[in-house]
């Protein structure tokens, strides 16, 4: 190893806005941590027993870590990136066996006086598997699918084991590391078929009761969105402007006779139409594949079949598979179902914690929904409503952009990186923030489903600060060694 | 060191999702706290238990500082349904003493929309009102038992003379229509209803305070909103002296018992009504309380109507104490002089119409007319005017001048007393007529009778007595009114203005002499008490239902009046069998304080008289 010129040292290399932003987001965290929990009769931020003192203590904690991160050699982590993967696995396959029943979940490790949750630090540890992986010298996703599976395994090696720990928030999360995926070669039609899956299944659920033209109002959308896919696909897709106009003639021709038919009472219509329809689109396509055999054809017919299956099953998942709890939630944030006092009560006094604070708040200390207790989990998963009530409108958008220009900014970290490993590391950290980002603001606003997954360096918890200081930090270390030139 | 250009573009896949759910975010913020004014509200209801501080309610004197009306606390058991967990009810019945149905009634009815619109589980209802002091007291000690449950102190009204409910009202709850009216009023509250207690209502019940509490998402109180700073402490009402004499009150109203009817006295100078009696009354303590609504229904479906004041509301015919009336407007016209003598042939005849009189020398001038209360001067003054086309074209033209004086005096409108519920009493007008019996086909002879205040014309016994106060300050009246000071503000101005009716004062001196001469040789001379020098004029009303209704107008002393007094009895006869007397009887015990042993016999007389029995009202 040749070294032309000398390193820079660690702390002139070190990206230091991304370190202000973390140090402003954790003293916000804190604070806010203080106003959650604060009662009106206990005073001191500091008070070692209440939330914020111990928050404190575990920013401590996390600064020391962080500072170690940073110490280490940067190859060690590419280095040890497996062992510390395996390491985490083992941890959270004896969590289920030790840990105790805390709300029906076993994910908590109890060290004498504090706890901690082993899934919280397997983020990075996957983070860095994943990142090994795709590091290996000449490795091409999409040149086998066993690398397929093999990136898949290490995703959900740990989701099994966090699942079994009855921790479903904690395993949703890795479903952030499909935009690592995608970043890395991953075909788009995967993100843009779940897509498609979110939208059939929002509109299938919450369109089933009222009748339009023999079916429920949610198939009809459907069934409509099918058959404009197809056509889309056709036009956009296979670009063959021929088949388009098939298509287009057999949708009117069909369409058209129905309306006239129904319109005498010949025939009722109901779903054998549509499901006709798209039949006959699909084998027409076929027929089509079988001239000339283009992909695309096929992909297209797949598509359509995968979406009709899709929305069958998706009443029998719903009703079959999902917990009534869980059931419960989703109607909730579909506006289906009021039930304030249960599964819509959180989200419902989140709301009006939120609304009340109006533009500027109602001032530090000063919030009477979460001083009261109203807002079930104010200091954990729901802490983005002190920040509303208390900061106003003002407060959300400052918290707001701070992690929107933190995850912008570890997104143009991960792009100059000079090594795959570091690079799709960083991407990690990055989606890791945006789900997290999403989730737990769009649950306390009421746009998804309650989901109990902290919001990063404010929710109170002391595994979690420590999982994302890590997760952080570790990247910045990354950072800091991006001119050496070893490598 | 590879790096794929094509792969790198989709960085801005990755970033334009996060930006467009952050935009999302920021909308959906947006919509929440900026233009959403309901989780404002939400956030208080949830937070704040806005507990109702009730100012203590204006107090009631007398002219002369005589306590009238007080209050007495009491205390309603108030609940937050939505934070009543888990209920004792056989402890909470036998700590309120009541049923468990009754109870359960309760509960039943706090929650029936149509009894109680205001309902909500989520801010205190009413469980049970007017609580005593003992089962408050046992209640105060088991309180902590019951989450949700809480005590409203309340005021109820005491009286200390059960007089004069018509003029002090009394207090209720408020209803739907009140509270939308008003949005002083929250369900539970209680306004004044009818009297002072109505028309004073917004002097009398104060500013209300309010002490904000929070509680937390339990229902626990966890102390004063922002240590009580925002707390608005209640403003008491202000207190009222009433106008009223008390003393003089009660003695009218003794002498109106068994007899159906009004008496109205008014201190002449100021308008200030010294007493105002309707008969029969009621007491108004019966309207206190629990017992409010059936006591309430009982009155209003009494035959004898006593919620009916017939000292403002009613319409009589005012007979002849209309006459002095009409002396004023024929001076006032230039139809008479003093001297103008009409004769009287045991009646008015022209025409082919006779209206009967009695017997008394004539012809005669209007003193003496006033005197012997003669029928035929004022008919033939009357025709000698509406008649008159030389002067005002047209009957019906004459007819309107004629009526313009008339409302000028106080009468076919509502003179504005400060008590709700006046009526007008009834002033035909030439447009009344000509729907009648045709434009043009009706002339003095055809109405006759209202120149004798009998035929269309009625009157309220407080338009009478207020036509005794104009001729006794000769020539202008005030407002009646019964309220003569309210603590730290003056009255309207309206009630302290003199009103000048459309006659010269000059022409006032006649009357004043013909209605003396009246008291010392006419038809009134039952009220000639020595020394009081009493000017009066009687009325004998008829009355298509029955026996005829007895009035007397008069006031007293004739050069420095200081009372008007109105008596009216239905179906009592002639003006001078009740009216005189009683007249005479409340201008003696006003102007000397008593009733010497001469007028013994007179007064033992009247309070004994029962004129009910002709009333021809059944009592059930």
């Amino acid at each position: 190893m040749i070294t032309s010129r000398p390193t820079p040292s660690i702390f002139r290399s070190l990206d230091w806005f991304t370190i202000v932003l973390y140090l402003l987001l954790i003293m916000a965290g804190a604070i806010s941590i203080y106003a959650a929990s604060y009662n009106f009769d206990n005073a001191s931020i500091f008070d070692m027993s209440a939330f914020s003192g111990k928050q404190i203590q575990w920013i401590g904690v996390s600064l020391g870590v962080g500072l170690l991160l940073l110490v280490i050699d940067a190859r060690m982590y590419e280095t040890y990136a497996y062992p510390v993967y395996v390491t985490m696995l083992m941890l959270l396959l004896v969590t289920i066996f030790i840990a105790p029943d805390i709300k029906g979940s076993r994910s908590w490790i109890v060290l004498g006086s504090f706890s901690i949750q082993p899934a919280e630090f397997a983020k990075f540890a996957t983070a860095l598997a994943l990142a090994k992986m795709f590091g290996a010298y000449g490795f091409n996703l999409n040149a086998a699918a066993g690398n397929y599976v093999k990136a898949l395994a290490i995703i959900f090696l740990p989701v099994l084991f966090i699942l079994a720990q009855h921790e479903t928030g904690s395993a949703l999360v890795y479903m952030s590391f499909f935009f690592v995926l995608y970043r890395e070669g991953m075909s788009g039609l995967v993100l843009l078929g779940a897509l498609f899956a979110v939208v059939i299944f929002v509109v299938a659920v919450k369109y089933s009761t009222e009748v339009v033209f023999g079916v429920s109002q949610g198939e009809f959308i459907v069934y409509t969105l099918i058959l404009a896919t197809l056509l889309g696909m056709v036009l956009f897709y296979c670009r063959n402007l021929r088949m388009v106009r098939n298509v287009l003639i057999w949708y009117m021709v069909s369409m058209g006779l129905m309306f006239v038919l129904s319109n005498f009472d010949v025939v009722e219509p109901g779903g054998w139409f549509f499901i006709g329809v798209i039949g006959v689109t699909c084998i027409y396509l076929l027929i089509e594949y079988l001239q000339t055999p283009m992909r695309k054809l096929l992909i297209t017919v797949a598509t359509a079949i995968l979406a009709m299956t899709f929305m069958f099953s998706v009443n029998y998942v719903f009703n079959n598979v999902l917990g009534a709890h869980q059931q419960m939630r989703i109607k909730v944030t579909l506006g289906l179902e009021e039930d304030l006092k249960g599964g819509g009560y959180n989200v419902n006094q989140s709301k009006i914690a939120i609304g009340s604070g109006g533009w500027s708040g109602k001032g530090f200390l000063n919030g009477t929904q979460t001083k009261l207790k109203y807002v079930p989990e104010q200091h954990t998963d729901f802490i983005f409503c002190t920040i509303g009530e208390e900061e106003g409108f003002v407060g959300t958008i400052a918290v707001m952009s701070a992690f929107v220009l933190l995850i912008l900014r570890i997104i143009s970290l991960a792009e100059r990186q000079p090594t795959t490993f570091s690079r799709v590391y960083a991407y990690c950290v990055a989606s890791i923030f945006i789900f997290h980002f999403c989730i737990n603001i769009g649950m306390v606003i009421g746009l998804c489903p309650v989901i109990g997954i902290p919001l990063p360096f404010f929710s109170y918890g002391g595994s979690s600060l420590l999982g994302f200081t890590m997760l952080l930090f570790i990247m910045l270390r990354l950072d800091a060694s991006r001119f050496d030139k070893n490598h | 060191m590879r790096k794929d250009y094509n792969l790198e573009k989709r960085k801005y896949v990755i970033i334009a999702f996060l930006l467009v759910i952050a935009s999302i975010f920021g909308c959906r913020l947006y919509e929440l706290q900026m233009s959403d004014e309901k989780y404002k509200e939400s956030a208080d209801i949830n937070a704040f238990l806005k507990k109702t501080l009730y100012p203590s309610r204006g107090l009631i004197y007398d002219r002369n500082g005589e306590l009238i009306v007080y209050n007495q606390p009491a205390y309603d058991v108030m609940i937050i349904p939505r934070d009543v967990k888990t209920l004792d009810t056989l402890d909470l019945c036998r700590t309120l003493n009541i049923t468990p149905e009754q109870l359960r009634k309760r509960f039943e009815d706090m929650r029936n929309p149509h009894l109680n619109p205001g309902y909500s589980s989520y801010t205190p209802q009413r469980l049970i009102s007017h609580l005593s002091a003992e089962d408050y007291g046992r209640l105060q000690e088991k309180l902590y038992r019951y989450p949700g449950f809480f005590i409203q102190k309340r005021i109820l009204r005491q009286y200390n003379h059960s007089l004069a409910a018509n003029v002090l009202g009394n207090i209720r709850e408020v209803n739907a229509k009140d509270i939308k009216n008003d949005n002083y009023y929250q369900p539970g509250d209680y306004c004044g209803d009818l009297g002072v207690e109505k028309s004073y209502e917004s002097y009398l019940r104060g500013i209300k305070g309010v002490e904000i509490l929070m509680r937390d998402a339990h229902g626990r109180i966890k102390g004063r909103y922002d240590g009580g700073s925002n707390d608005v402490q209640p403003i008491s009402g202000r207190n009222i002296k009433l106008s009223l004499d008390y003393e003089l009150q009660a003695y009218a109203e003794s002498l109106m018992v068994n007899k159906i009817g009004a008496i109205v006295a008014i201190e002449p100078e100021s308008g200030e009504i010294l007493a105002l009696v309707t008969s029969p009354n009621y007491d108004p303590t019966l309207l206190v309380g629990r017992q409010r609504g059936e006591n309430y229904r009982a009155l209003v479906n009494d035959p004898e109507k006593p919620l009916y004041d017939r000292a403002l509301m009613g319409a009589y015919p005012p007979g002849s104490t209309f006459k002095p009336t009409q002396g004023l407007i024929l001076l006032e016209e230039d139809i008479i002089t003093l001297s103008t003598p009409y004769p009287c042939s045991h009646g008015y005849i022209n025409g082919g119409l006779r209206v009967g009189c009695h017997g008394h020398a004539s012809p005669l001038p209007l003193k003496p007319a006033l005197q012997t209360s003669c029928n035929a001067f004022f008919c033939w003054g009357f025709k000698n005017m509406v008649d008159r086309r030389s002067k005002y074209g047209t009957s019906a033209d004459a007819f309107e001048v004629w009526k313009n004086h008339l409302v000028s005096m106080g009468y076919g409108y509502k003179l504005g007393v400060d008590l709700p519920g006046e009526g007008r009493g009834f002033l035909p007008n030439a447009q009344y007529y000509n729907k009648a019996y045709g434009e043009g086909h009706w002339s003095a002879n055809t109405i006759i009778s209202v120149s004798i205040g009998q035929g269309e014309v009625l009157a309220t016994p407080l338009q009478i007595a207020n036509l005794g106060a104009t001729i006794a300050n000769r020539g202008w009246f005030r407002t009646p009114h019964v309220v003569k000071e309210i603590q730290d503000t003056i009255l309207p101005d309206e009630l302290l203005e003199k009103r000048y009716p459309t006659i010269d004062a000059k022409h006032y001196d006649a009357i004043a002499e013909g209605m003396r001469m009246a008291v010392t040789g006419g038809t009134c001379r039952r009220a000639n008490i020595p020394g009081l020098d009493v000017c009066g004029k009687t009325g004998t009303a008829q009355n298509p239902h029955g026996r005829d209704h007895s009035a007397f107008l008069g006031f007293a002393p004739y050069n420095d009046p200081k009372i008007a007094v109105c008596v009216y009895v239905e179906n009592g006869g002639w003006g001078a069998t009740y009216g005189v007397p009683i007249g005479a009887l409340v201008i003696e015990k006003y102007l000397r304080g008593y009733i010497p042993p001469e007028r013994k016999a007179m007064e033992t007389e009247m309070l004994n008289a029962n004129s009910k029995l002709l009333s021809g009202v059944k009592k059930h």
